[in-house]
């Protein structure tokens, strides 16, 4: 365990062969990972921040060894994640976000103590172990109530202690805020950053840029399979330095008005975000050209509710380096 | 490890409302199955021999239905990858799933017996009442093993119920849980021969109606030995196969 780096990632790929069809199968392939290299030092928060269908899954279940990587190769804490198993399972725990992966019929409790056994916690440590996780994760008073019976926020923070029961090196976060209310995601972040602060060292997915900034001392955007780019979150911002945004609330916009947006000179890129009967459309311009009258002219017709303008954020940099790939 | 994962697979099983209603059911369909069966072929000293044969293929049902719907249901509710991640050998994880369904049908030979005394009067006079109870537990042992066997092939298919549902029946039939194995033709014999579901249900009837009832169980107990040690190393190798085709979660 010489290295500085818990995790090291070279030239991962992987691809999904599947097949489809009876009288005349017809073989399938699907790469969902296209050479992927990064490391992670010891105690960091890493954020892998993607697009869905982007590879940040599967990434990560080639480096919990859930997958085997197609080609390349991957240590974490110094051992091969392919061959070296076991030691690999050891070190790691391993988080996903939503509502399966617990017995349901179960209470807390019995999950937890299930759980402690198969990752081999000490008997005589189990029980202060799982009081401390409980305690931690905010379910002490309720562990011996049904997982069924239980809140999408309530089994995050189970899927949490479980993840933390044998104390790992290494813990990955896939998406581990979906779905949760923005009280529980706060209290999740928080948990989050503690652990990262006494030393464990966290690899996080997340579609949530301001998870992701608050958080990660660095990212990595991947996008089709590979890594787009990868730095500090203010390094990331960096990418929309020189830009400049408009923001207007619409109602009907037909996608010939955004195609034809995309064309007025300066703009950079265009998005466009439904929200119920609203739409919000992102226009991002080199910030030496004002843009704000072409697009209210090529949008006329349209009923529009509020407009702005303001300096880029990271999700606006996310946007452009996603866009780019 | 072992019976703590056991213990808790038994209760996680035995609280779903399916099962219940199937334990509730099933053993009464089988007992009365059982009966009429042998009642039309004018067999009536040899009914308590058919409730035994119809338990047996209760254990059956729910081992090889408890194994593959285990291991099925663990797929859609996300929990295989989280216990296959564990550092244990696959065997150690899995074990309990199945000698867990071997013990929810040990309820079913149970029941099925006490069904086919409440409403069909079966005595329930058995030849050796005392090695009964042990052919019984050897019986359910033994399925549980033949369990883990099929578990590596369920654990490598996404589609793992379409196995459960071919092989319910021909092994009922090829054991010879309900009908004589000298009835069916000659070339069902060897495959008979190899199956512990022959000899853990050949230990219950000589145990019940008399005969040697030792070496079956011997037989039986070796089997189960065989398949545990496959288990162990099919296991092993399904899960690293699992892992290059992605099967251990549903996509």
């Amino acid at each position: 365990m010489g290295s500085e780096y818990a995790i090291e990632a070279d030239q991962l790929r992987r691809t999904y062969r599947g097949r489809t069809g009876w009288l005349r199968p017809r073989r399938t392939e699907v790469d969902a990972v296209r050479g992927v290299s990064f490391t992670v030092r010891r105690g960091e928060l890493f954020g892998l921040l993607g697009p869905n269908g982007a590879g940040k899954t599967t990434t990560i279940k080639m480096l919990n060894t859930l997958l085997i990587p197609t080609s390349g190769t991957a240590t974490v804490c110094g051992y091969d994640v392919e061959k070296q198993t076991r030691e690999v399972r050891r070190r790691i725990g391993y988080v996903f976000g939503g509502d399966r992966g617990l017995y349901e019929r179960l209470s807390a409790l019995d999950n937890l103590r299930y759980f402690a056994e198969l990752y081999g916690v000490a008997p005589r440590d189990q029980k202060r172990r799982i009081a401390e996780l409980l305690d931690l994760v905010g379910l002490t008073g309720r562990e011996r109530e049904r997982v069924e019976g239980y809140s999408r926020g309530m089994r995050q923070r189970l899927h949490i202690a479980r993840g933390l029961l044998h104390s790992p090196d290494v813990l990955f976060l896939d998406e581990p805020s979906i779905g949760v209310d923005p009280v529980a995601a706060r209290e999740l972040r928080r948990m989050v950053a503690d652990l990262a602060a006494n030393g464990t060292t966290v690899l996080l997915t997340t579609h949530y840029m301001v998870e992701a900034d608050e958080l990660c001392d660095r990212i990595a955007v991947i996008a089709d399979g590979q890594i787009q780019a990868l730095g500090t979150p203010a390094e990331l911002r960096h990418r929309a330095d020189g830009r400049r945004v408009v923001e207007v609330e619409a109602y009907g916009v037909p996608d010939t008005a955004v195609s034809a947006l995309r064309e007025l000179p300066g703009v950079r890129e265009t998005a466009i975000e439904e929200r119920g009967a609203l739409q919000l459309l992102t226009v991002q311009s080199d910030a030496h050209v004002d843009v704000q009258g072409d697009i209210l002219r090529e949008l006329t017709g349209i009923r529009l509710g509020r407009v702005s303008s303001r300096e880029p954020t990271l999700e606006d940099a996310y946007v452009a380096i996603v866009n780019a790939s | 490890m072992l019976l703590l994962g056991t213990l808790l697979h038994v209760k996680q099983i035995s609280r779903s409302p399916f099962e219940v209603a199937i334990a509730m059911v099933v053993p009464i369909v089988q007992a009365t199955l059982a009966v009429y069966l042998f009642r039309a072929g004018g067999e009536q000293h040899r009914l308590i021999e058919a409730a035994v044969g119809a338990g047996v293929m209760g254990v059956w049902s729910s081992v090889l239905f408890g194994s593959g719907g285990a291991i099925q249901n663990q797929r859609w509710q996300g929990t295989l990858e989280m216990i296959m991640l564990a550092p244990r050998r696959p065997v150690l994880v899995l074990l309990p799933i199945t000698v867990a369904t071997g013990l929810t049908g040990a309820y079913s030979l149970l029941a099925t017996l006490a069904w086919g005394r409440l409403l069909y009067g079966i005595r329930l006079d058995f030849a050796h009442p005392v090695v009964f109870p042990i052919a019984a537990v050897v019986c359910v042992v033994a399925l549980g093993m033949f369990g883990l066997l099929l578990a590596s092939t369920f654990v490598l298919m996404r589609n793992a119920n379409a196995l459960t549902n071919a092989l319910e029946y021909p092994i009922w039939l090829v054991s010879g849980m309900l009908v004589p194995i000298t009835v069916l033709p000659a070339w069902t014999g060897p495959i008979a021969d190899v199956l512990p579901t022959t000899w853990g249900a050949r230990a219950l009837r000589e145990a019940t109606t008399g005969g040697p009832v030792w070496p079956s169980v011997g037989i039986c107990l070796a089997i189960s030995l065989v398949c545990l040690i496959a288990g162990g190393f099919a296991l092993t190798y399904v899960e690293r196969r699992a892992r290059v085709a992605a099967t251990l979660a549903l996509a």
